[in-house]
């Protein structure tokens, strides 16, 4: 154990995901020794798969444009439990981050005066919801996300970056005054163990879909950083909040970007119903992502489903013309007919509500500084460590992220994130260096799998898993389904606890990372199930059926979930933007 | 309920002297065309020592490029109604890499090749305040090139790649290179043909379009390298 | 950049040319024989070394044999680099084909010129 190899950086970014690569591109041309480590080459994260765009007020489709809307719009999407603050930055800053990723290189599509192609998303108004639908989100064509993560990571490479790739971080190593310092990685290619040390480690380990059964995330999706971070006594937050995308592939999974609603397409029900004009008149199809999830899952229970299970709704886009598909909507075209069996031009495709994106995550302030409380129960910035990305709630997107808000996320934060960190070393930033036992603690789990010699399979007790949370944990919820939910996962845990690695083998031994990341699904599904389970209202993407009023004067709030507690603890959400009066919890309507 | 039989690449370094061959017997559930990535997964869950790359399981990553009954393809967007013939699937690492450990290659050579023709904008103009213009048209030249998800399956089907790995840039290479040399923004237009004009970089390509043949995401480099040579000679004549 | 020392016309863009010129060389000659056997069904001794008395022929020709040189010297010397990994297997080879190139071209000269 002691002659563990020994890596060190300024700082060490996990994940290599936009946000991760866009805080490494900072750290890297601020000069300081930093390294990536990301468990798939980068321009395999999930990222990747963004198709529709990343809202930002560039002013381009409409030269008015006012980052302040975009900012109401974000507000009023999270349903008030966004940070208005980090909101506020966001929206704000946006469009120089924009911009930068443009110089960058970013092959967004063009308006015919050559400036970026800006297309209609939900949720998006004009002058403060009451100037009608905006066209805010920059495109390339419907693969941004693709474009994006390619970019940042040519960026990187013209800067330098050095990368770890193909490594998967186990666990946070904290010294004995509880600061980070650092992390336990393993190199998959050889199985090889490092101890990767560093004064600033950023988690930017995306998102957790895949607690659920079915998911448009990657299989990588696993909240490997959540996970660590709760190990490490570390708290999360929101995480009730799980959106559900309206339009996932039915039968795959596979996501169909809000663009193809912006760009004029809609959902029908077996009679071939605009139904969405009955439940959001004026937004109709772009109406919040909740909104619409809700609604077509409605449609489902009072049998307006099509196919023989009466289990889907269609996304009609053929009205649009072949031309409008071909060059506004190619990926989805090709990914409709791979999944579906279906063309777009001709016939609808069928789609279904699916797990999509984490609103939840590590509390940070603006500068990804991850928080934890003090016993006053006062935000406490827990040394060394940040967030940024998905696995991040710093918080902008509440209890119901807008479409393409996550792109924007990811750089806006992951470049907050390198400021930070810059500034901070130039301070002089510096934590105690970890002992020995420091580092052996986080070797634990690694050690465990090692010893084991019977136990359960990885990938049933994953099965059991997604399927309890996919069960109890869905589009609607109530109390009792979830305490229900709630015992399973505990028997679910106790078995996680017991897995069996039959295969001990060093080289590239993928069934080694996937017992280490149930670990991790299992600490975020945990954290999910019991703040769901607290929160008594419905509130953006959390719908009980048993609360289904908002109730701001008991949940006007983040929740706060520590690992092993039983419950949760409340979070003031910052109602104080710095340069703009605050706005004020409405009723939510589209 | 169908059977199919599927044989496997195998190979761990730890207990393997040389590759082999094995053949794994798999009920299929009726009424499904399952993808050959579920296959795997379902053999993965038989035994868990089989070893392959994956993510994002909708063609987008570029993880799961393999070698699928005698073509590169990818994994998670190849049916078994394309590739199964008499109710065998052969399943063998891309060809010409090295191989790691059963479908995993070692793709490092590859991606020097990529890194090698500077695949990133140049353009050292003072940056203005909002983005670079670009008009409609000078952006469609960019389509069909930008969308490589460097999956390798067309490096890796190319001869002129086996046997020239370290010096010739490859198809998915220098489908980037012409990405930037077609792209209005960018200025280092005589630097980066500097860097082509040997007779290997470019020049191995004979045409015979594998590349094509097997790109997942419908792309062709031929094409692209078609066009770096026309502006070599353009630029040298 | 890839640098090699041994190939025609150290750029690739060179090399590619001028594989291209000489095959236009290559095909012209081979359409220009077999037009004068076609036209010529008897040919006798004294009609085909008339015809190679005449200069313009003789220029032709050796053009083709420097053709033949440059044309065979740029393709085998791919074909040596794409299959013979091992350093002194390519020299043996190379200089072999360089060597064969080189009698070729002399004993060319020497047909058409007589010394």
């Amino acid at each position: 154990m002691a002659n563990i190899n020994k890596l060190t950086y300024d700082a060490v970014i996990i994940g290599g995901g936009g946000s991760g690569l866009r805080a490494a591109l900072q750290l890297a041309q601020s000069g300081l020794k930093t390294a990536v480590i990301s468990k798939v080459f980068p321009t395999r994260s999930h990222t990747v798969s963004a198709q529709g765009g990343i809202t930002c007020a560039i002013a381009s489709a409409d030269p008015n444009d006012d980052w302040r809307w975009h900012m109401y719009d974000t507000v009023k999407g999270s349903d008030y439990i966004g940070d208005q603050d980090a909101i506020e930055y966001m929206c704000s800053v946006g469009p120089q981050a924009v911009f930068e990723l443009e110089h960058m290189g970013l092959p967004f599509s063009r308006t015919e005066n050559g400036r970026i192609y800006q297309r209609p998303f939900g949720g998006q108004s004009k002058d403060y919801g009451k100037g009608g639908q905006a066209a805010r989100t920059c495109a390339a064509a419907d693969r941004t996300g693709h474009a994006l993560l390619h970019t940042l990571y040519q960026a990187n490479i013209k800067a330098g970056t050095e990368f770890l790739n193909e490594w998967y971080a186990v666990d946070l190593v904290t010294n004995a005054a509880g600061d980070v310092r650092g992390v336990v990685a393993i190199c998959i290619e050889d199985g090889e163990v490092h101890y990767v040390d560093a004064k600033a480690t950023v988690l930017a380990t995306g998102g957790a879909g895949r607690i659920y059964a079915s998911t448009t995330n990657a299989l990588i999706n696993t909240g490997d950083g959540i996970g660590m971070a709760m190990r490490a006594g570390i708290p999360v937050q929101d995480m009730e909040m799980w959106q559900f995308h309206p339009t996932g592939i039915y039968g795959a999974g596979t996501l169909v970007t809000e663009g193809c609603r912006g760009e004029g397409g809609y959902l029908i029900n077996k009679d071939g119903e605009r139904f969405m004009e009955r439940y959001a008149p004026n937004a109709k199809d772009l109406a919040g992502r909740d909104v619409v999830a809700r609604a077509m899952i409605l449609e489902l229970l009072e049998g307006r489903g099509g196919g023989p299970e009466g289990d889907h709704v269609f996304l009609k886009l053929d009205h649009l013309g072949e031309e409008v598909l071909h060059s506004r909507l190619p990926g989805i075209c090709e990914l409709s007919k791979t999944f579906a069996h279906v063309d777009p031009v001709k016939e609808p495709i069928p789609v279904v509500p699916t797990c999509h994106y984490m609103m939840g995550g590590l509390p940070t302030n603006i500068g990804g500084q991850v928080l934890s409380r003090d016993a006053a129960g006062k935000d406490k910035v827990i040394n060394g460590l940040y967030a940024c990305g998905e696995a991040a709630c710093v918080s902008v997107h509440g209890a119901n992220r807008l479409g393409g808000n996550s792109l924007l996320d990811l750089v806006v934060f992951g470049r907050a994130a390198g400021l930070q960190i810059e500034q901070s070393m130039k301070e002089g930033f510096s934590t105690d260096l970890a002992v020995e036992s420091d580092i052996e603690r986080a070797m634990s789990r690694l050690q465990r799998l090692e010893s084991s010699n019977s136990g359960e399979s990885v990938a049933q007790v994953r099965k059991d898993l997604q399927n309890c949370m996919q069960l109890h944990f869905g589009v609607f919820r109530e109390g009792k389904s979830m305490q229900e939910g709630l015992a399973k996962l505990k028997v679910v845990a106790e078995r996680a606890a017991n897995v069996h690695l039959p295969d001990k083998t060093k080289a590239f031994n993928t069934a080694r990372i996937e017992a280490l990341e149930l670990d991790n699904l299992l600490e975020v599904a945990m954290a999910t199930a019991v703040s769901a389970e607290q929160r008594t209202e419905s509130r953006g993407a959390h719908a009980r059926d048993d609360f289904q009023e908002r109730d701001d004067a008991n949940w006007l709030c983040h929740t706060l979930y520590f690992k092993g507690e039983p419950g949760v603890h409340r979070r003031d959400v910052n109602m104080q933007p710095k340069t703009v009066p605050s706005f004020e919890p409405k009723i939510r309507t589209y | 309920m169908s059977q199919l039989t599927v044989s496997l690449y195998r190979y761990n370094p730890e207990s393997d002297q040389k590759p082999r061959m094995q053949e794994f017997q798999l009920d299929l559930p009726e009424g499904k065309d399952l993808m050959v990535l579920d296959v795997l997964a379902l053999l993965k869950e038989q035994d868990t020592s089989i070893t392959y790359r994956r993510s994002c399981r909708e063609g987008v990553c570029g993880s799961d490029g393999m070698n699928i009954s005698g073509k590169n393809g990818l994994a998670c967007i190849t049916s078994l109604s394309q590739v199964v013939k008499n109710n065998k699937l052969v399943l063998r690492p891309l060809p010409g890499l090295p191989v790691i450990r059963d479908l995993v290659v070692d793709m490092s050579l590859f991606y020097k090749q990529y890194e090698r023709i500077q695949p990133y904008l140049i353009n050292n103009s003072p940056v203005p305040s909002i983005e670079r213009l670009q008009s409609p048209e000078d952006r469609a030249k960019l389509d069909g090139l930008y969308e490589c998800i460097l999956c390798a399956c067309c490096s890796t089907s190319c001869p002129s790649f086996w046997w020239n790995p370290e010096k010739f840039v490859g198809p998915a290479g220098l489908l980037q290179a012409w990405r930037f040399l077609a792209d209005s923004r960018d200025q280092a237009t005589e630097e980066r043909l500097a860097k082509l004009d040997d007779p290997f970089s470019v020049f191995r390509c004979r045409g015979i379009m594998n590349c094509v043949n097997v790109c997942p995401k419908g792309l062709n480099p031929t094409k692209a390298i078609g066009h770096i040579r026309s502006m070599l000679l353009k630029q040298a004549t | 950049m890839v640098r090699s020392v041994t190939s025609f016309g150290r750029s690739g863009l060179s090399d590619w040319l001028l594989q291209r010129f000489s095959a236009i060389v290559l095909a012209l000659y081979t359409l220009f024989i077999v037009g004068v056997l076609l036209f010529t069904p008897d040919m006798s001794y004294e009609q085909w070394s008339g015809l190679f008395a005449q200069e313009w022929v003789k220029i032709f020709t050796l053009l083709t044999v420097l053709s033949i040189v440059i044309h065979a010297w740029i393709g085998l010397w791919t074909v040596g680099t794409d299959y013979l990994p091992k350093v002194w297997l390519r020299l043996l080879y190379q200089s072999a084909v360089l060597l064969v190139l080189f009698v070729y071209l002399i004993a060319t000269v020497r047909a058409l010129w007589g010394f």
